[in-house]
C-alpha cells in the first residue's frame, strides 16, 4: 500500500499535467451542505456520504465529489470557456466491504464549452488517455445520451418515455417496465381490480369509499394519477419490433467505428437517434483529431448506466485488465443536465473526469 | 474465559426470554435486588449473564463483547454493517414477532404496489418541489429495501416514534413501521402496501462471530447448545 506522502506526490503530478493542459486550479470546501447533494442523488448518496451537522448550518456532507461544488463555482462566475483542475480527498462511506477506503484522492479536469461539445468531449479523453499511457490501461466508452434518444423514439406516449428515461439508470426497473410497457409482463391483478371499479363507479366515487383525506399528498394528486392510469390502460403496447431495436442498442458492444455502423443502420427504423449518431461521429472525428485510435476504441451502449445519475452524454472509464478487483483508475463523463439544474436554468455544457493517483501509483509499482 | 450471554435486562420480553431458555432446560434468573441488573444461570457453570437494552445487544455482538445475545432480527439487521460477517443467527424464539413494512395513507387508492409508489413518488415531486417523505427510525433497511426495488424521488425523515402519525401531522407522505397487527396503522388511516413487506422480525438468539474465544467458551457453548437442543 503506497504511503499518502507518495499518494500526494502522484496526485501532484496528474495536478501539474492537468495545469499545463490549461486548468486553472480551484479548491472547494471539504465540508458540503447536504441539501443540494440530497436534493440531486436522493436516499442513496446517504449510504455512500457521510453526513454531520450542526445547530447553525444543519446537515453537511464530507466532500463525496467535485463535481458539484465545482458547477456551482462555475455557474456563479459564468466565465466560458473555462477549464479547471483540482485534487483533494473524496470521502464515501463504506457498508458492506472493509477493505474498500472510504477517503481517498481524486484528481480531477472539466471543460466547460458549449461551442464544440464533441471537441470538448475529445479534449477531456484524451488529456486522460495520455497521462494515463504507460498504464496499459483498457478504455471503455459510451453515451448516454444515444440511449435518451432511442427511448425518445419509441412510438409510446410521453409519459412512457418519461418513466423509462426516468429510471436509465436503474437497468432493473427500467427492463421492468419496458417488459410492462411491451405487454410482456401482465398487468397486476390490484390494478385491474382498480381500472375495473374506475370504469364502473368513476373517480369521484372510487375516491370517495377510500377514507379520509391526509398528508400533503392532495386529493387533486391522486386524481391526477388515477386519470394517468386510465390513459395509460388505454395506450398500446410498445411493439416487440421496437423493443428488439432497443435491446439491440443496450446489448451493443463494439470498437466504436463498428459501433457506429450498427446504429446507423437501427437509425433506418429508428431516426430519434440520428442526431446522437452524427454527434457520435463527430466525436469520433475529434478523437481522431486528438490521435485517438477509434478502430481500436471500445464502445458499450450501456456503460454508466449504473453510476450516478448526472452523466447524460459522452461517459468514459480506464480499466486495469490485469487487476479486475480494482476500481476504474479514471472515469467521466459529459453532464450538461446537471448544470441546468445546479443553475437553475441556466446551463453550462461541460464534461470532465477524476483519476485516482493511488490506482495510478499502485498499477506503476506492479508494472515491470 | 467465561461466555457472556447478553438477554434483555427488563419487561415481557426479559420474561419471554427467560421462559424460552426455561422451556429449552436451561434456568435464568435475575440475582439481587429487583433493581439490581444481574443474574444467574442454573446447572452451568462458566457463563456470564448480562443484562442489557434490547436496543443496545446488536452492537455488543457486532463489537465481540459478548457471545451470545437475545435480541429482535430487525434491530441487528438494522444497527450492523454487514451483519452476517459479524453475527450469526443461532434460533428464532418464537415470540416478539414484528413486520416492517411500507404503508401510505388509505385515500391513496391510485397506490399499492411499490411501482405505484415509485410513480406517485415522482408526480409528487414534480408537484410538490420535493420528495415524497418516508418517515421511520429504521434508515439501513428501508433504504436498501427501496433501492432493490427500484424506487426513486423519496427521502427518508427520521421519526424515532409516534411514527403513524408523521402524514397527518404533514411531516412525512409515508411511513415505513413496525406493525404486529396493523391496528394503529389503520386507527390512522394508512394502508400497507401488498409487496410493502420489508422484514419480519422476531426475537432471536444470535451468537458473536468476532467475540474471542478460548477452549472454556467452545466448551460452555457446546454444553448449552446441546442442552437446548438446538440444531447448529
Amino acid at each position: 500500500m503506497p504511503s499518502k506522502a507518495d499518494i500526494l506526490a502522484q496526485a501532484d503530478r496528474l495536478h501539474g499535467f492537468f495545469r499545463a493542459a490549461g486548468g486553472q486550479p480551484v479548491h472547494t470546501a471539504i465540508l458540503q451542505p447536504a441539501e443540494t447533494l440530497l436534493d440531486l442523488y436522493g436516499e442513496d448518496i446517504r449510504a455512500r456520504a457521510y453526513v454531520t451537522s450542526d445547530a447553525l448550518r444543519g446537515e453537511q456532507m464530507l466532500r463525496p465529489d467535485f463535481t458539484v461544488p465545482v458547477v456551482q463555482m462555475h455557474m456563479d462566475s459564468g466565465a466560458d470557456p473555462a477549464r479547471y483542475t483540482y485534487m483533494g480527498e473524496v470521502f464515501r462511506r463504506q457498508e458492506r466491504d472493509p477493505h474498500r477506503p472510504n477517503e481517498y484522492v481524486q484528481v480531477g479536469y472539466e471543460l466547460f464549452d458549449g461551442a464544440d461539445p464533441a471537441k470538448a468531449d475529445a479534449e477531456v479523453f484524451a488529456l486522460f488517455s495520455e497521462v494515463l499511457s504507460p498504464l496499459g490501461l483498457r478504455a471503455a466508452t459510451g453515451d448516454i445520451g444515444l440511449l435518451l434518444a432511442a427511448v425518445e423514439g419509441l412510438s409510446t406516449s410521453d409519459k412512457r418515455k418519461a418513466a423509462l428515461k426516468r429510471h436509465l439508470w436503474r437497468p432493473r426497473r427500467f427492463r421492468a417496465l419496458l417488459d410492462r410497457f411491451g405487454g410482456r409482463a401482465p398487468v397486476p391483478e390490484t390494478r385491474k381490480r382498480l381500472l375495473a371499479q374506475l370504469e364502473r363507479k368513476g373517480v369521484d366515487a372510487v375516491m370517495a369509499a377510500a377514507g379520509p383525506e391526509i398528508g400533503l399528498r392532495s386529493a387533486p394528486d391522486i386524481k391526477a394519477r388515477l386519470v394517468a392510469l386510465m390513459q395509460d390502460a388505454a395506450e398500446p403496447a410498445i411493439a416487440p419490433a421496437e423493443a428488439e431495436l432497443l435491446d439491440d442498442i443496450l446489448g451493443l458492444r463494439e470498437t466504436c467505428a463498428n459501433a457506429l455502423e450498427h446504429l446507423r443502420d437501427i437509425a433506418v427504423d429508428l431516426p430519434s437517434i440520428l442526431p446522437a449518431l452524427d454527434r457520435m461521429q463527430a466525436r469520433l472525428d475529434a478523437l481522431s483529431d486528438q490521435g485517438i485510435d477509434v478502430d481500436l476504441l471500445d464502445f458499450e451502449a450501456s456503460y454508466g448506466r449504473t453510476t450516478m445519475e448526472y452523466y447524460d452524454g459522452f461517459v468514459f472509464g480506464f480499466y486495469a485488465e490485469t487487476r479486475p478487483d480494482l476500481p476504474p483508475v479514471a472515469s467521466g463523463g459529459r453532464y450538461d443536465a446537471l448544470t441546468r439544474i445546479l443553475g437553475q436554468g441556466r446551463a453550462a455544457p461541460a464534461v470532465g473526469g477524476v483519476v485516482r493517483p493511488e490506482l495510478v501509483l499502485a498499477l506503476s509499482e506492479g508494472a515491470p | 474465559m467465561m461466555l457472556k450471554l447478553g438477554v434483555p435486562s427488563k419487561g415481557r420480553l426479559m420474561e419471554k426470554t427467560f421462559d424460552w431458555f426455561a422451556g429449552h432446560g436451561v434456568n435464568i434468573r435475575r440475582t439481587g435486588s429487583d433493581r439490581e441488573y444481574s443474574g444467574a444461570v442454573e446447572g452451568i457453570s462458566g457463563i456470564d449473564l448480562v443484562l442489557l437494552s434490547a436496543g443496545e445487544i446488536p452492537r455488543e455482538l457486532a463489537a465481540g463483547r459478548i457471545h451470545l445475545g437475545v435480541t429482535g432480527s430487525d434491530l441487528v439487521q438494522e444497527r450492523i454493517a454487514d451483519w452476517e460477517a459479524r453475527v450469526s443467527a443461532l434460533e428464532p424464539m418464537g415470540f416478539g414477532f414484528a413486520d416492517l413494512v411500507i404503508a401510505v395513507p388509505r385515500c391513496w387508492v391510485d397506490v399499492d404496489t411499490l411501482d405505484d409508489l415509485d410513480a406517485a413518488a415522482a408526480a409528487f415531486r414534480a408537484a410538490h418541489g420535493h420528495r415524497m417523505r418516508i418517515a421511520t427510525k429504521y434508515h439501513r433497511l428501508v433504504r436498501e429495501f427501496l433501492r432493490d426495488a427500484g424506487v426513486a424521488d423519496y427521502s427518508l425523515v427520521d421519526s424515532q416514534g409516534a411514527t403513524e402519525g408523521t402524514v397527518k401531522n404533514l411531516t412525512a407522505e409515508a411511513v415505513a413501521d413496525i406493525t404486529s397487527t396493523g391496528e394503529t396503522l389503520r386507527a390512522n388511516h394508512l394502508k400497507i402496501l401488498s409487496d410493502g413487506l420489508i422484514h419480519r422480525s422476531q426475537a432471536t438468539l444470535f451468537k458473536s462471530r468476532t467475540a474471542p474465544c478460548d477452549d472454556d467458551v467452545r466448551a460452555v457453548l457446546r454444553t448449552l447448545i446441546g442442552r437446548m437442543e438446538l440444531g447448529s
